[in-house]
C-alpha cells in the first residue's frame, strides 16, 4: 500500500523525466486521435482508422530497410506513406470493384499488415544491428519514446489541431452533408483526402505509444463516448480530446505501477471504461438516466392516479373536504406493493395532500393538479377523435397514458389547436376553472 | 377460417428509437381485395407491413392472420420487399432467388424437393421471366428485378400478399404486367396489400385503399374513400402535437 | 505419417487457407467481413483464459474459449448497436479493441505460464508445425495443427453444405428469411460460431491478423470474376491453394514469416485479378456497345407477363 502510494506520488508529481516523457507522448496522442476520431466517427468510417493503422506497419519496415537504422522521423514518414497508400487502396477497391467497404477494409488491413510482418521477420532474421525495437511498433512501447520522439509527436499534434481549426467549417460540412457541400462548389474529394491525411498522421504518431493494432481504439472510442454527452460537434470534439488524453494519462500511470505491463492495452482499457461510463451515465442519453426517468415516470403515474381519483370523487360530491382512508385509496388503482405508501408520502410532501392520521384529502394545489390531469385526459380524447378519427371506444386507453406526459407548453398548443373544447367525445365536461387560476398565479 | 379476416390489426402502436411511427392503428382487411396503402413519406407504410410480419417490437396491440398470430400462419403470407433492400450483386441466379420463396418448406438439412422447384419455375413463368431463369440477378433491369421479387412471392403460394412499393422505379411495360398480375391474384381470390405512391393510378389499380399517416386515416372501397377531402387529411400536417406527445411518452416508458 | 517437414508446412498452409476462405465467403457475402477481423482479435483473451484454466493446449478448452469470445463479440456489437446510441461500425471497433487489449494484458501477465507470446498472437508460425506432432501409442500421426485444421475444414464444409440454403437466404434477404420462417439471427450466430472455430484452429499457424486475409481474400477475389455461387466457391478454393503455395515459396525466398508472405501473395493475386477482369470487362463493353449500335437487340424476358 505504501509502495503504491509512493509510486502514485512519483508519477503524478511528474518529477521523473521518463514519466514526463511518456505522459506527454500518450496524452498528446490521445488528444490528437480523440479529436480527429470525432470526424471519422460521424462519417461512419470508424474502422477506416483500424485499416490505416495496420497499413502503416510495412512503412516502418521499409524505412528501416532503406536507412538501415532506427530513427523516429523517417520511420514515421515511412509509416505515413504506406498508411496513406492503404487509404487510397480502400477507396480504389470500393470504387472500381463490386466489393463493399467491409471487404475492402479487411483486405487492405490484412494484406498491408502481412507485408509489414514479412518485412519485419525478414529484418529479424537478416542480422541487422539496430533492429530490436521495431517490433514495438506493433504493440507499442511508450517507455521507449525519446525526447525527440515526443517533440515530433507534439509538433504533429499541433499541426493537426491548427489544420482542424482552420478548416473546421469545411470539414463539418463535408462530414455532415457531402451532397450539399458539393452543391456549394466545395471540392469534396480534396477535403476528404485532407481528412484521411490527418487520420494517417494521427495514426503514425501513435505507433510507438500504443502500436498499430490498438491505435484504432483511440480513434473510435473517445468519439463514441463523447457522443453520449452532447449533440453538437464542437463540444463533442472537445470531450473526445479530453477523453483521449485522460486515457493516455491513466494508461501511462497503470503501466508505471506495474512496469511489466504494456501501456497501449491499458490506454485502451481505460478509454473503453470511459465509454462504458458514458453509455450508462450521460445525461439524457445514458442508460441509468433513462432508467431513473422511467422509474420517475412510474411514480408520477401512481401519484396522478390518486390525484385524479380523489378529484373526481370530490367533483361528484361537490366538495373536497372529506378525508379518505388509505384503504379506500388503495382500491382506486392497481398499485404495486409499497407503491401506494411512497406515492402518498410524496403527495403529502409536495403539498398536494393533507394528512390526518391514516386519512388523506386534497389541498387546493392537489385539486388543481387533479383537475389538470382530468383536463389533459379529456383534451387528448378530443384531439384523437378529431385529428386521428379514432372511434370513441379507442380513446380512453391512449389518453390514460398521455395524461401523465403532456407538458404545459404542449397543453397550451393543444387547447389552441382544438379551440378550447368544452366537452370530450364522451360528452363529459373539460374542467378549466383552476387552469385560469394557475395562469393568474404565474402571471402575478 | 372463413369467418376471420385475412389480417386483423388491433390497437397497433410502433415506435422506433423513441419516435412513434404508427399510432393506434386498428383495422381488418377484407378478403380477396386489392388494397392500396397510400400516405406521405414517413407515414409508416413499410413499418406497417413489417409490423404485420412481426419484424418489429410492438409498443401495444396485436396482429392476427386469419385469427391467429403470424408465427403460426406465415405460410399464408407472401412478401415483396422494396427492391433496394437487397444486394443485387449477390452471386445467385434468377431461379435461385425465386426458389427462396419455397424455403418455408425447406427440410432442416438438404435442398428443396422437386415439387418446390417446379412451383418456383411456374411462378417465374407467370411473370414472364422463364427465359432468364439462369441469369445472374445483377444483369436484370429494374423492372425485371421487381418481377423476380413478385415471382418469389408467387412461389410462396400464399393467400395474402404484402408488397412494399412494387411499382417503384419500374418501366411502363413492367407496370402494366404487374397490374395484370394483381388482377389475376384477385381473380384467384387472394388478398393484396401494396404500398403505392402514385396517386394518379390508385383508382385504376386498387379496389380498396388504406390511407395512412402515423395513424390510420381511412380504409374502404376506393370509390368511397379516395376523395380529395380524405387525401387532404392524410397528407396535411397538424400531427406535430401527436408526434411530440408520443415521443415524450415513449421516452418515459421505454429504456 | 512420414512426409518431409516442407510438405507438412505446405499442407497445413493449404488447409488453413482453404478453411478460412470457405467460411469467409459467407462473411463477404453478408457484408460482414470486418466482423471476421473483430473476432480474430477478440478470441485472444478466450484463448489465454482457456490455457490458464485447463493448463494445457487441448483443443476443446481452446475451442470453447474462442467460441465464447467470438459469439460474445458478435452479441455485444449487436447489443451496443441496438441501444441506438452509437453507430454499428464504432460498436464493433470498441468491442474488439477492448477484448484484444485485455488479451494482450493477460498474455503479458501470464507470459511465463502459457505457451503464447505476442509474436505468435500476431502471425503464428507455420514453420514450427511439423515438429509439434501427435501420436497414438507409438504410431506417429503427423503434426497436431494438421489434424486440428483438417477438423475445422470438415466442420466448415459440412456446415456450408448441409445448411447452404439457410445461409443463402439469410445472407441475401434477411427479411424474406424471417417471412418464410428461417431464423435469421440463429444462423448469424451459428455462422459466427463456426468462424470463431476456424479462427482458433488457424490461430497457431497464421496468427490473429493474418487470419483475416485468409478469410476475405479468396472470396473477394472470387467475387471479382464469378456471378454464381459455385464458381465463386471454386475460385475461392483455387485462390486459397495458390496463395498458400506461393506464400510458402515466397517466405522461403526472403526468409520471412510464412503467414505474412501468404497475405502478400493473396493481395497480389487479388490486384492482378481485379485489373485483368476490369480490362476484359471494358473490352467486352466496347464490343457490346458497337454491336448494340448496329443491331437493335431486344432483351429477352421483356415480353408481357402471362396470367
Amino acid at each position: 500500500m505504501v509502495e503504491w502510494w509512493d509510486l502514485t506520488y512519483r508519477f503524478f508529481s511528474f518529477s521523473d523525466a521518463a514519466v514526463r516523457l511518456v505522459v506527454a507522448g500518450t496524452m498528446l496522442l490521445g488528444a490528437a486521435a480523440g479529436g480527429l476520431g470525432t470526424f471519422v466517427y460521424l462519417q461512419k468510417r470508424s474502422l477506416v482508422g483500424d485499416a490505416l493503422a495496420h497499413a502503416a506497419l510495412p512503412g516502418v519496415g521499409l524505412a528501416f530497410l532503406i536507412l538501415g537504422e532506427k530513427q523516429f522521423l523517417p520511420l514515421v514518414v515511412g509509416a505515413a506513406v504506406t498508411a496513406w497508400l492503404g487509404g487510397l487502396a480502400v477507396d480504389a477497391v470500393t470504387r472500381y470493384t463490386r466489393l463493399k467497404l467491409d471487404a475492402a477494409l479487411g483486405m487492405v488491413l490484412s494484406v498491408f499488415f502481412g507485408f509489414g510482418i514479412l518485412i519485419l521477420t525478414h529484418i529479424q532474421k537478416g542480422g541487422y544491428a539496430d533492429q530490436s525495437g521495431l517490433a514495438h511498433f506493433i504493440f507499442g512501447k511508450a517507455a521507449a519514446m525519446s525526447p525527440g520522439d515526443v517533440t515530433a509527436i507534439g509538433v504533429i499534434t499541433l499541426l493537426l489541431a491548427v489544420t482542424l481549426m482552420v478548416g473546421f467549417r469545411h470539414f463539418k460540412l463535408v462530414v455532415f452533408d457531402p451532397g450539399f457541400a458539393a452543391s456549394l462548389g466545395l471540392p469534396i474529394r480534396i477535403w476528404q483526402f485532407a481528412l484521411t491525411t490527418l487520420v494517417v498522421m494521427a495514426v503514425t504518431i501513435g505507433l510507438q505509444a500504443v502500436g498499430v493494432v490498438l491505435i484504432a481504439a483511440l480513434l473510435i472510442t473517445p468519439a463514441a463516448a463523447a457522443r453520449q454527452w452532447t449533440d453538437r460537434l464542437a463540444p463533442m470534439i472537445g470531450l473526445a480530446t479530453a477523453f483521449g488524453s485522460l486515457s493516455g494519462l491513466l494508461g501511462a500511470y497503470i503501466s508505471f505501477l506495474a512496469p511489466a505491463l504494456p501501456t497501449g492495452p491499458w490506454v485502451v482499457v481505460v478509454v473503453s471504461s470511459i465509454f462504458a461510463v458514458s453509455l450508462l451515465l450521460a445525461p439524457n442519453r445514458g442508460i441509468v438516466w433513462r432508467l431513473l426517468e422511467f422509474w420517475g415516470h412510474r411514480r408520477k403515474v401512481s401519484r396522478d392516479h390518486i390525484l385524479k381519483a380523489l378529484y373526481r370523487h370530490g367533483m361528484d360530491r361537490g366538495n373536497w373536504t372529506d378525508y379518505y382512508p388509505r384503504r379506500a385509496i388503495a382500491e382506486l388503482w392497481s398499485f404495486r406493493p409499497g407503491e401506494l405508501r411512497s406515492a402518498l408520502g410524496q403527495l403529502v410532501a409536495n403539498g398536494s395532500l393533507e394528512r390526518s392520521g391514516d386519512m388523506f384529502r386534497l389541498t387546493s394545489a392537489g385539486i388543481a393538479s387533479g383537475e389538470r390531469i382530468t383536463r389533459l385526459h379529456r383534451l387528448w380524447e378530443v384531439y384523437l377523435s378529431r385529428y386521428l378519427d379514432l372511434p370513441s371506444d379507442h380513446l380512453h386507453r391512449d389518453a390514460e397514458a398521455m395524461e401523465h406526459v403532456i407538458s404545459p407548453e404542449l397543453e397550451a398548443q393543444l387547447t389552441d389547436l382544438l379551440e378550447h373544447p368544452t366537452h370530450d367525445p364522451h360528452a363529459q365536461p373539460i374542467p378549466y376553472e383552476r387552469a385560469k387560476g394557475e395562469a393568474k398565479d404565474q402571471a402575478s | 377460417m372463413a369467418s376471420s379476416p385475412p389480417i386483423e390489426v388491433h390497437d397497433l402502436t410502433v415506435a422506433y428509437r423513441q419516435k412513434p411511427v404508427l399510432w393506434n392503428v386498428d383495422f381488418s382487411l377484407p378478403e380477396g381485395e386489392l388494397i392500396g396503402l397510400v400516405g406521405p413519406n414517413g407515414a409508416g407504410k413499410s413499418t406497417l407491413l413489417k409490423a404485420i410480419m412481426g419484424f418489429l417490437p410492438l409498443l401495444s396491440g396485436y396482429v392476427r392472420v386469419y385469427g391467429k398470430p403470424f408465427e403460426q400462419q406465415r405460410q399464408f403470407i407472401g412478401y415483396v420487399p422494396q427492391r433496394e433492400s437487397v444486394d443485387w450483386d449477390f452471386p445467385v441466379s434468377v431461379l435461385d432467388v425465386v426458389n427462396m420463396g419455397r424455403f418455408g418448406h425447406l427440410p432442416l438439412i438438404g435442398g428443396l424437393k422437386r415439387t418446390d422447384k417446379e412451383r418456383a419455375r411456374a411462378a417465374l413463368d407467370q411473370v414472364g421471366l422463364a427465359d432468364l431463369a439462369g441469369r445472374q440477378i445483377s444483369q436484370l433491369s429494374g423492372g425485371q428485378q421487381q418481377r423476380v421479387f413478385l415471382a418469389r412471392a408467387l412461389a410462396q403460394d400464399a393467400t395474402i400478399y404484402l408488397m412494399d412499393e412494387p411499382f417503384a422505379g419500374v418501366d411502363a411495360r413492367t407496370e402494366r404486367a404487374i397490374v395484370d398480375l394483381l388482377k389475376q391474384l384477385k381473380a384467384d381470390g387472394k388478398t393484396v396489400l401494396a404500398v403505392h405512391h402514385d396517386l394518379h393510378t390508385v383508382q385504376e389499380y386498387f379496389d380498396w385503399v388504406m390511407l395512412l399517416n402515423l395513424r390510420l386515416v381511412r380504409l374502404g372501397p376506393t370509390t368511397e374513400i379516395f376523395t380529395e377531402e380524405n387525401l387532404r387529411v392524410t397528407y396535411g400536417g397538424k400531427l406535430a402535437i401527436l408526434a411530440e406527445a408520443a415521443e415524450s411518452l415513449t421516452r418515459r416508458t421505454e429504456v | 505419417m512420414n512426409l518431409s517437414p516442407d510438405t507438412w508446412i505446405m499442407l497445413v498452409a493449404i488447409i488453413a487457407a482453404v478453411s478460412c476462405g470457405l467460411v469467409g465467403t459467407w462473411l463477404v457475402l453478408r457484408q460482414n467481413a470486418m466482423l471476421g477481423d473483430a473476432i480474430s482479435h477478440s478470441v485472444l483473451p478466450g484463448l489465454v483464459l482457456a490455457f490458464l484454466i485447463s493448463q494445457s493446449r487441448d483443443v476443446l478448452p481452446m475451442v470453447i474459449g474462442a467460441g465464447v469470445m467470438g459469439l460474445g463479440t458478435a452479441w455485444l456489437t449487436e447489443m451496443l448497436g441496438r441501444t441506438g446510441r452509437l453507430y454499428r461500425d464504432a460498436a464493433l471497433g470498441i468491442v474488439f479493441t477492448l477484448l484484444f487489449a485485455i488479451g494482450v494484458i493477460l498474455v503479458s501477465i501470464y507470459t511465463g505460464q502459457i505457451d503464447l507470446d505476442q509474436d505468435c498472437v500476431l502471425y503464428g508460425e507455420i514453420a514450427y508445425a511439423p515438429w509439434d506432432r501427435i501420436a497414438v501409442g507409438s504410431t506417429d500421426l503427423g503434426p497436431r495443427s494438421f489434424w486440428i485444421l483438417s477438423g475445422a475444414l470438415l466442420v466448415v464444409v459440412l456446415f456450408s453444405a448441409l445448411f447452404y440454403h439457410q445461409l443463402m437466404v439469410t445472407s441475401f434477404d434477411p427479411a424474406l428469411a424471417r417471412a418464410v420462417g428461417v431464423n435469421e439471427r440463429f444462423w448469424h450466430y451459428a455462422l459466427m460460431t463456426v468462424v470463431s472455430l476456424v479462427i482458433v484452429a488457424a490461430f497457431e499457424s497464421v496468427g490473429a491478423i493474418l487470419v483475416v486475409a485468409m478469410l476475405i481474400l479468396p472470396s473477394a477475389t472470387g467475387k471479382l470474376i464469378s456471378h454464381r455461387m459455385r464458381p465463386l466457391v471454386v475460385t475461392a478454393i483455387v485462390v486459397a491453394i495458390v496463395t498458400a503455395i506461393g506464400g510458402v515459396e515466397l517466405a522461403d525466398r526472403v526468409d520471412g514469416s510464412i503467414a505474412g508472405a501468404m497475405t502478400v501473395v493473396g493481395g497480389v493475386i487479388f490486384v492482378l485479378v481485379a485489373i485483368t477482369s476490369r480490362l476484359i470487362q471494358r473490352h467486352r463493353q466496347r464490343h457490346e456497345y458497337e454491336a448494340a449500335t448496329t443491331t437493335q437487340l431486344q432483351a429477352p424476358g421483356d415480353s408481357a407477363i402471362r396470367g
